[in-house]
């Protein structure tokens, strides 16, 4: 039993990782701007573009980090040039353009790769096949839930510690007495935004070396999974959407074990209805100290 | 505002205007460019403008007429290739070439019905193509006969276990897929879960899928989808380290998936149209010319996905556009409906095999090429003809 | 006051049937297969569509993104009824010819389209409108998704013919023969006049309220769950026979084509057209299609004037070009074309303009 199960408990704790590293920009965002980035998951599709385009032209050992700055200005310009303006604006209005500016992003995507499926390049190492009990797995697999530990771990000592993490803390509980208070707010977003992005680069060199096609929509759907896992984590939790994302990636392939293929996407939309009706708090919501 | 949409229109009516000053005949090519099938539908707009660049004119009655090709791009989507269809009636195109898939065709079958323009199915194999719609006529071979083929493959090699996967909402995997189940049931195999599974769109994510597979000891992989998924399902099979053929119909000749299988461990094999090593004196000359045609461009290297392996895809197109080429000739006149009545009548030594249609509108084709993804040279290795009775 | 509001009435009547003699003209002269028709059908279409979400994104201030869903759900609803039973078997075929095995007219099946709709929406309404903002945009959206998954279903393929295609039901063009846009134009008409009754009665204030302030209206006794749902319900029934018209418009139905991207479409014709303006979001619609499928389509072909070959032109272009125009619109002219006002209370001089739907 456990032998047939096992791959796939393999691949929903990888993915379930892969989804995490983005679902921490989401709850990030949510917590400070009250604001769904749409065009998140479309930040995450252009890492794995930048990762395709520049792995052509140098090593990988200068690519990667080459990938994370390139996202990291998106992430930042985006929120600068999109959201900045509407921030007296209704949630509605900043909501609104961050589906425009997902819609631009995917277009543009089109425009410049031809719309054409592109092969994601092998990080050495990462992408070797390994034997793991009765089963054979990318090694990528077993970095995942990993870095992705440390990676959270790491955050949430850089919120809870240094001084721009009390910021963050400061504004998410309430924006104008933060500001009151001498807080740079559109410094803390932007910084929010770049922790973000960063985050969803480190994402995309995982995911795409273990599904290594790159196609301008493909960020869309692991984007809206990973939102579901940071409200089913409690948004603004960083723990809350690792461990959110990770239950769906497991859901998601015991599903497919199960034979409902076609369901697996739509459960995780299940998930979050019934999350948002029975707790909208999600998992760990209610431990305001630790939201951001 | 109200004076610059006013010089938008006048200028748009000029456009017309001017290209009518010759003697044209306008071929509309209804083909995606982008979009899910944008890979494969480049290569057979590749083999129409090759076919262009060879007869440029066409004899009407006596006159020389210049073909214009009219590109619209159907962006693979159902519902932008109804205006896709609607753009190229409106700019008066005789004859209609395309599409890639059948979904897109069908959807826009009406838009060219109700015009009287007919359409020539390139590499469309659903049966409904043709059978829901009176104007559309097709170059290719069907579904059910190419599902049979692979199926009675696989029996041939062996297997007695598959496991089929399709898209969901893909009209020319579900029906490849489905057709792949009755012929291998049929000849005493069996399929697992007794019908093929199917994936949501956008999904990376295969390894439950050929973990299914793998638990069930099936033999045979059978996966008719687009290149973007079967390009992650190779990948991902092969990490897993599976020991059974990975089979799939002709959008699988693509040198998306010889990139995909390059180097690893994974046996992939497909059906096709056309065989780039076929001894025919017409198909090796066609190669030859298009190999160099090819080359000699930059642009269209690229478009071919940056390697001069000729896809049967486009040597269809080819085909499609001599067969057009016929219509227009044995109706004598540019008028589309009289292309439309000319085209049933229409036989053509093409490059992929003897073409004429049967009351239906499809061309009657009873052999397949079976191709084999070689992982170390990277290119495709011919393995055999297989009709549907052997 | 009553009667300059007659007089209006009459000149906006006036204006309609105008445009409908318009249109009946332009199909006449240019032929049902010209790009004109084309656009203007399925601009008419999105107008209905676009309407009906206004009604609940601008006029009730619930921000809903399951207008897909629900169109999905009318779509299906008129193809499986009305398919011919001659053509059922080549279309289910997978499904030994279906189910469903009579059919019924145009118009009732368009009505039962939307009821349909209407019936899913009450259901997930129930649960769903408690929730607020951006968790109610959420869920709606993921309702879309799972009857999107839900429709493709093998086990119901025999009723919906699985992720298949379905065929040769009326379209708009066989509806009325000859009359396409007429038709069109009618149907859409009624519609929309329906809800601009809806708009201008007591429930439609009462809408309002609680746009602009739930708490005031709820203290004013207004039931604010009661109309949510009612504006919910009736959004939904309209989104379902525009789901229906928009099939009839393709000639072929697929559920793959109602993804959340064709919902975020929509809501982008709202925006533009004006949160809370019906005229908006018809104006809106028709510049939306005519601009992304048509006019705009040269920017996607490589261009040579001469020998200068023209930079940026290639496929795809035309929708970068037109996705910066929306963020342009988004950002810096927020209100939207027509902000929260109509045409005809824009005085008799604008009015005129009305007539700018057409061309």
């Amino acid at each position: 039993m456990f032998d047939t199960l096992l791959p796939y408990l393999l691949a929903g704790i990888s993915v379930g990782g892969q989804y995490a590293m983005i679902a921490v920009g989401y709850t990030l965002v949510y917590g400070i701007l009250r604001l769904i980035n749409f065009a998140h998951g479309d930040i995450f599709t252009a890492a794995g573009f930048f990762m395709v385009y520049l792995a052509a032209a140098m090593p990988p050992a200068l690519a990667i980090p080459l990938v994370i700055i390139l996202t990291v200005a998106l992430g930042f310009t985006v929120e600068r040039v999109a959201y900045k303006p509407l921030r007296s604006a209704p949630r509605m209005s900043i909501m609104i353009s961050a589906i425009g500016v997902s819609y631009l992003l995917q277009n543009l995507m089109w425009y410049l790769t031809g719309g054409l499926a592109r092969q994601y390049p092998v990080l050495p190492g990462l992408g070797d096949s390994i034997q793991i009990g009765s089963a054979s797995t990318k090694v990528v697999t077993l970095v995942t839930p990993v870095l992705t530990v440390a990676l959270v771990v790491a955050l949430v000592m850089l919120i809870k510690r240094t001084k721009i993490g009390m910021a963050m803390r400061a504004v998410s509980v309430d924006f104008e007495t933060a500001q009151l208070m001498g807080i740079k707010i559109n410094n803390v977003i932007s910084f929010t935004f770049i922790i973000g992005s960063a985050m969803a680069a480190i994402g995309s060199l995982l995911y795409f070396t273990n599904y290594t096609a790159v196609t301008p929509t493909i960020g869309a759907m692991p984007g809206l999974k990973a939102f579901v896992a940071a409200v089913f984590g409690g948004i603004g939790s960083i723990p809350g959407a690792m461990i959110g994302a990770l239950i769906i990636g497991i859901c998601e392939n015991l599903i497919k074990a199960a034979g409902l293929t076609m369901f697996s996407d739509a459960f995780t939309f299940a998930l979050l209805i019934i999350v948002l009706l029975v707790r909208p708090t999600g998992l760990f919501g209610e431990k305001t100290t630790e939201k951001v | 505002m109200k004076k610059l949409i006013a010089l938008v229109l006048a200028v748009m009516m000029l456009v017309p205007a001017f290209a009518m000053a010759e003697n044209v005949i306008k071929i509309g090519v209804f083909e995606p460019s982008t979009g899910d099938n944008g890979a494969g539908g480049k290569q057979e707009i590749l083999g129409i403008q090759y076919a262009n660049s060879l007869k440029p004119t066409v004899n009407i009655g006596g006159e020389e007429y210049k073909v214009e090709l009219v590109i619209e791009d159907n962006q693979s989507v159902n519902d932008k290739a109804v205006t896709a269809a609607a753009s190229l009636v409106n700019a008066g195109v005789s004859v209609v070439l395309g599409s890639y898939g059948s979904g897109v065709c069908m959807a826009a079958g009406d838009t060219f019905a109700e015009a009287e323009v007919p359409a020539i199915g390139v590499s469309c194999t659903n049966p409904n193509v043709t059978a829901l719609c009176d104007y559309y006529w097709r170059i290719c071979f069907l579904d059910p006969f190419q599902g049979s083929v692979m199926a009675n493959f696989a029996i041939q090699k062996g297997s007695t276990t598959a496991y089929v996967l399709n898209m969901q909402g893909e009209d020319y995997g579900s029906g490849l897929a489905n057709y792949f189940v009755e012929a291998f049931k049929a000849a005493g195999g069996t399929v697992v879960g007794d019908k093929a599974a199917t994936f949501p769109e956008g999904t990376s994510d295969f390894t439950a899928y050929i973990n299914n597979a793998v638990n069930a000891n099936c033999d045979v992989f059978f996966a008719p989808c687009s290149t973007t998924y079967a390009a992650l399902i190779i990948d991902q099979a092969a990490a897993q380290g599976v020991k059974f053929p990975i089979m799939a119909g002709d959008t699988w000749e693509n040198s998306a998936i010889l990139s995909a299988a390059k180097g690893k461990e994974v046996e992939v094999y497909c059906s096709t149209f056309f065989d780039e090593n076929d001894d025919a004196a017409a198909a090796a000359e066609f190669v030859k010319g298009f190999k160099e045609w090819l080359n000699a461009d930059a642009g269209n290297l690229n478009n071919n996905g940056g390697n001069d392996i000729v896809a049967a895809v486009s040597a269809l197109g080819f085909d499609a556009y001599n067969v057009a080429l016929a219509a227009i000739e044995a109706a004598g006149s540019a008028d589309s409906k009289a292309i439309a009545e000319a085209l049933p009548g229409v036989t053509w030594d093409g490059v992929t095999g003897s073409i004429a249609f049967d009351e239906i509108g499809d061309a009657r084709k009873d052999m397949a090429y079976i191709k084999y993804a070689n992982p170390e040279t990277g290119a495709f290795d011919f393995v055999k003809t297989q009709k549907v009775g052997e | 006051m009553k009667k300059k509001g007659n007089l209006r009435l009459i000149l906006s009547l006036a204006v309609v049937a105008l445009l409908y003699g318009a249109a009946v003209l332009v199909e006449h002269t240019s032929g049902s297969k010209s790009m004109v028709v084309t656009v203007l059908q399925k601009g008419a279409v999105y107008a209905l569509i676009a309407v009906s979400m206004n009604l609940l994104n601008g006029f009730t201030g619930l921000f809903s993104l399951g207008q897909a869903g629900f169109m999905l759900i009318g779509a299906y609803s008129y193809a499986i009824l009305t398919i011919p039973m001659a053509k059922r078997a080549a279309v289910y075929q997978y499904y030994d010819g279906g189910i469903v095995q009579f059919t019924i007219g145009l118009l009732p099946a368009l009505l039962v389209a939307g009821v349909m709709a209407a019936l899913f929406a009450a259901l997930i309404g129930m649960p769903v409108l408690r929730l607020k903002g951006d968790y109610l945009a959420i869920a709606t959206l993921g309702f879309a998704e799972i009857i999107r998954a839900f429709v493709q279903w093998d086990a119901i393929g025999p009723l919906t013919n699985g992720s298949n295609l379905l065929k040769t039901y009326p379209t708009l063009k066989t509806a009325m023969p000859g009359n396409t846009l007429l038709f069109t134009f009618l149907v859409v008409g009624v519609c929309i006049g329906l809800i601009l009754l809806l708009i201008n009665s007591t429930y439609g204030r009462a809408f309002k309220a609680i746009r602009d302030d739930e708490i005031a209206a709820e203290a004013m006794g207004i039931n604010l769950f009661r109309h949510k749902q009612m504006a919910f319900v009736i959004s939904s029934f309209f989104a379902g026979i525009g789901g229906a018209l928009l099939a009839m418009y393709q000639g072929s139905l697929q559920a793959n084509g109602f993804k959340s991207a064709m919902t975020y479409e929509i809501l982008l014709i709202v925006v533009i057209g004006g949160m809370g303006s019906v005229s908006g979001s018809i104006l809106a619609s028709f510049l939306f299609i005519a601009c992304s499928e048509w006019w705009l389509r040269f920017l996607d072909a490589e261009t040579m004037i001469g020998n200068f070959q023209v930079p940026l032109l290639a496929p795809g272009f035309r929708m970068v070009a037109f996705s910066i125009v929306i963020m342009v619109v988004v950002l810096f002219f927020r209100k939207g074309i027509m902000g929260d006002r109509e045409l005809w209370e824009l005085g008799s001089r604008r009015q005129a303009k009305g007539g700018g739907r057409n061309k």
